[in-house]
């Protein structure tokens, strides 16, 4: 090994996560492909699409051009960020995604460090007390809200709390013509996003309490356990420095793959309540056939987690001393 | 292993043994129940669940002719929400089947072979673990078109890759086993090392993971179908919904959307507990702890 | 008066499949400059019984008689509280498979000085420099202080264990096959450490193994279990000469003498009985050479054949 310790750490997986990207890239180019014959084809059958989008789309992948060339030009279109024209909205894919990022954003970041929060204390307290009554009914309850699809999660969130008791909105992510300003209209935003995110909470949450819980009982199995116990120290100090800082390391871990699975839970919880982010725009794509939209969303969503799952990789080499110094996992 | 097998040889003793496990007792009394409801479903008060009706049967309350009243185009939601749990059902095996079928053969032949087929296949799989798995069905089933065996296929291809890498650690395990390599000094064949030697020790495991694909085609069916790619010519609890959603009058209808919720959530629902009895009782020393 | 006595001690593990006599009614005690051998093969107890000095047992075992004496006080009936007090600080224990006994992700230094910090009022920067001393103490060298477990090798590691176990200065250390898994030359400097700390600091120690040569290497006295009792004991030199149990004799027979005529090595046949339906009577009957019919009907007691040697068996009159 050439490069020690945290450098050489780090630029082997900046290099691994470039060898993904550009994975990915490809893996784009060749499903738009994957039907036999014309990528189009499928297009003619949707009386939607227009004369008009039929050219672009043509000048958009050079159609008429041998493969190795169309590739080429998708590569060059696409370093100058070109990801193609919305049928739908007739303007750059590209900035059709980027006016909906702050709203996914503002929803995902809420809720996930909510559900991450209390999904790891959950999921301690249950482990810590594997085997009693409290690990029983927290596993049984995480296992469920885990196992819940999202969007059915949230219709029943919307059924109970929009419909019959009226007490949240229907979805959006503020009161149409309202003409709230400041403190108002972030109160009015925050009550909107109340369900989505209370979804997303229960859901990931459910998932964190499973996976802390597991890796504390792993934990607490361990030898250096008992070392601690023999120590005479208080359970209050081998719970906080002994069990719980091994646990989290393999849930920091995961973070980064649970993402893609976050993904998911941002394309039903936006659809069902109309939230308008990346999520509902896939589903609007879907529904108009919008598929340079649909293209640029599936790249952004797998470049995102490509570079999500470096940062946690990174912030684990970093946080774990087996990793800084040996340079090898 | 050689008790896991041999709980496993007979179907009815690895069904005893789930039904000593709390969760597994629940998880399989709701899959016999939608089973028998699938098998049973034109006996079950129901009509053909695509037939439209006259225009004053459209969107009718509960009633004795209508259980759970009928949609917007004059469907009785009874029979689609009966149907329904055969296209669950159906798309939940079949998808599984093919998904282990080649989870399977890649996980065995590399953890086999080892070397450079090893490294090659293990870096095909971990880039599809890398892409996020939602967006890759929708964008795959937008393409391939609306169909029931698209939806199945879309779901193979994104759920092989997991069961490929947990059957090729069990088969590195397995490879380095004494019995391994008797066989190979009394002359067996490659291909009759890897399927009359190992193929029987990760038995269990598949086993284990098919309950989890199984639960996840289900997943994968009602959300795509949801989103409005689903299968127009058949009827599924996504679809309802997504017909339910398109339709906006959901607010006024929760005998549309009731039923179908709550049939995704108690089927998916039963499915991971089943799975989380299977990966327990697979455990090592389950039987011991439990005096069997 | 002894340090530590240990009296009719009876530890049962109640499983679904039935009580597991782990230990069975086993008495001895350690004075303050003895080191004490406690031998037999794995599941004889002796992990077991010394857990319990610590009162380290889980649920499903349970202390179901007998008292163990510290100092003269009775720690079974001590609170949790009391019993973490004493742990550390006045019994301290070096565990067998020191691989996994330090906390990955801590520093050596943190993982020695948190032990002091507990059970002394003293600064930080204190108990650090104290976990400086303590490394040298074991022959690392106090720059070390900062390195974690994975960075040190078997031998350092367990060495480690050492500097923890004794940063208190505890009155008893026990070492649970402190040596087992290492390889024969870290073995050997591991139990010298253990000598010269033991010269040094006059700890007492209760060492468990199924190493015969280590006990003789560091061991004034020994105790040979067997299926939950004490089956023998005695001073390590008359016992190793002239062991007067079946099981002893058998246990020593099958033991390679490095000087010393050439024996020839016979194993003890067959397997140590389950402890859930022991035998009636003496429960290495089963196995024992020299059985009589006396044997299977009655348990031999533990009698004084002078010497301060004891031993369980009705050949001995």
């Amino acid at each position: 090994m050439a490069l020690k310790g945290f450098a050489g750490f780090a630029i082997r997986k900046v290099g691994a996560a470039c060898i993904t990207v550009f994975a990915i890239v490809c893996a784009n180019f060749v499903i738009f492909r994957l039907v036999p014959g014309d990528p189009l084809r499928m297009m003619f059958k949707d009386p939607r699409v227009s004369a008009e989008q039929m050219q672009l789309v043509r000048e958009r992948f050079g159609l008429d051009k041998p493969l190795g060339e169309q590739f080429l030009h998708y590569l060059r279109e696409l370093a100058h960020g070109n990801l193609g024209i919305s049928f739908w909205q007739k303007r750059p894919a590209l900035d059709v995604i980027a006016d909906r990022v702050p709203q996914t954003l503002l929803l995902i970041v809420t809720a996930l460090i909510i559900a991450v929060i209390l999904g790891t204390i959950l999921g301690a307290i249950a482990g810590w007390k594997m085997g009693t009554r409290t690990d029983s009914v927290i596993l049984t309850i995480a296992l469920s809200l885990y196992s819940i699809p999202a969007f059915c999660m949230g219709i029943i969130l919307m059924l109970i709390f929009a419909f019959q008791l009226s007490i949240f909105p229907l979805g959006g992510i503020s009161t149409a013509a309202s003409g709230f300003t400041g403190f108002e209209y972030w109160k009015d935003v925050a009550w909107h996003m109340f369900l989505p995110a209370l979804c997303v909470v229960f859901w990931y949450g459910g998932e964190y309490v499973l996976l802390t819980r597991s890796a504390m009982v792993d934990a607490l199995g361990q030898d250096y356990i008992i070392t601690a116990r023999a120590k005479g120290l208080k359970e209050s100090a081998i719970l906080k420095n002994h069990a719980l800082r091994n646990a989290l390391l393999p849930v920091v871990t995961i973070t980064g793959v649970n993402l893609a699975f976050a993904v998911a839970g941002i394309i039903e919880v936006e659809t069902v309540f109309s939230w308008p982010g990346i999520g509902r725009l896939v589903y609007d794509a879907v529904m108009k056939r919008d598929y340079p939209v649909l293209q640029a969303t599936f790249l952004v969503f797998a470049v995102a987690i490509v570079l999500a799952n470096l940062v946690v990789d990174l912030i684990y080499g970093y946080i774990d001393p087996r990793i800084k110094v040996g340079g090898e996992e | 292993m050689t008790k896991l097998l041999h709980g496993l040889s007979s179907v009815k003793g690895f069904v005893m043994l789930l039904w000593t496990n709390k969760m597994g007792r629940f998880g399989l009394i709701i899959f016999a129940v939608f089973a028998v409801i699938a098998i049973f479903a034109p006996f079950l008060h129901t009509v053909d669940p695509s037939a439209t009706g006259s225009c004053e049967n459209m969107l009718v309350p509960p009633c004795a002719q209508f259980w759970f009243g009928t949609d917007d185009l004059a469907r009785d939601i009874w029979s689609q929400v009966i149907y329904g749990s055969r296209i669950s059902l159906l798309v939940g095996f079949v998808a599984a089947g093919l998904t282990i079928l080649v989870g399977t053969l890649v996980g065995i032949i590399a953890g086999f072979y080892g070397g450079k087929i090893e490294e090659v296949l293990m870096r095909i799989v971990d880039f599809f673990m890398m892409l996020p798995q939602l967006p890759l069905m929708i964008i795959l089933a937008a393409v391939l078109g609306p169909s029931i065996w698209n939806i199945i296929f879309v779901v193979s291809v994104v759920s092989w890759p997991t069961t490929a890498r947990v059957v090729r650690s069990q088969v590195l395990s397995i490879r380095e086993r004494a019995f391994i390599e008797a066989s190979r000094c009394i002359g067996a064949s490659d291909s009759l090392l890897m399927f009359g030697e190992i193929f029987p020790n990760v038995v269990p495991i598949i086993f284990a993971q098919s309950v989890l694909i199984v639960t996840e085609a289900i997943y994968a069916e009602a959300v795509l179908a949801f989103l409005g790619l689903g299968d127009p010519t058949t009827v599924s609890w996504g679809m309802m919904l997504h017909f339910a959603f398109e339709s906006g009058v959901m607010s006024r209808t929760p005998n549309w959307i009731v039923p179908p919720v709550a049939s995704i959530v108690v089927l998916i629902i039963g499915f991971t507990f089943l799975g989380t009895a299977v990966s327990d009782v697979l455990k090592p020393g389950y039987r011991e702890t439990r005096g069997l | 008066m002894a340090l530590l006595e240990v009296r009719n001690l009876k530890i049962y593990y109640f499983t679904r499949e039935g009580v597991v006599k782990a230990v069975d009614g086993i008495s001895f005690s350690v004075s303050e400059d003895e080191t004490l051998g406690l031998i037999g093969e794995s599941g004889c107890g002796k992990t077991t019984a010394v857990f319990s000095i610590l009162r380290f047992v889980v649920p499903p075992g349970r202390i179901v008689g007998g008292e163990i004496i510290f100092e003269g006080r009775d720690i079974i009936p001590l609170s949790d509280e009391e019993m973490r007090l004493l742990r550390g600080e006045g019994i301290a224990m070096v565990f067998q498979g020191a691989q996994n006994a330090l906390n990955p992700v801590m520093t050596v230094g943190k993982q020695i000085s948190e032990v002091i910090l507990e059970h002394e009022s003293i600064t930080k920067e204190e108990a650090w420099e104290r976990a400086k001393s303590q490394l040298e103490l074991v022959g690392i060298g106090s720059e070390r202080v900062n390195s974690y477990p994975h960075e040190f090798s078997g031998g350092m590691k367990q060495r480690v264990m050492v500097a923890i176990a004794t940063a208190c200065n505890p009155r008893l250390l026990i070492m649970d096959e402190p040596v087992t898994g290492l390889d024969v030359i870290v073995q050997r400097q591991l139990l010298a450490l253990t000598n010269s700390l033991r010269e040094k600091m006059r700890l007492p120690i209760i060492f468990i193994t199924h190493d015969l040569s280590v006990i003789a290497e560091t061991c004034d006295n020994v105790a040979v279990m067997y299926a939950g009792k004490i089956v023998e004991k005695g001073d390590t030199v008359s016992l190793y000469k002239d062991p007067l149990h079946p099981y002893s004799k058998g246990l020593i027979g099958s033991y390679p003498s490095v000087r010393g005529e050439k024996k020839e090595l016979k194993s003890i046949p067959g397997a140590p009985p389950r402890l859930i339906n022991p035998p009636v009577g003496c429960r290495f009957y089963p196995r024992c050479p020299y059985a009589m019919d006396i044997c299977e009907i009655e348990e031999p007691e533990l009698k004084n054949v002078g010497d301060n040697r004891l031993v369980a068996c009705h050949l001995i009159k």
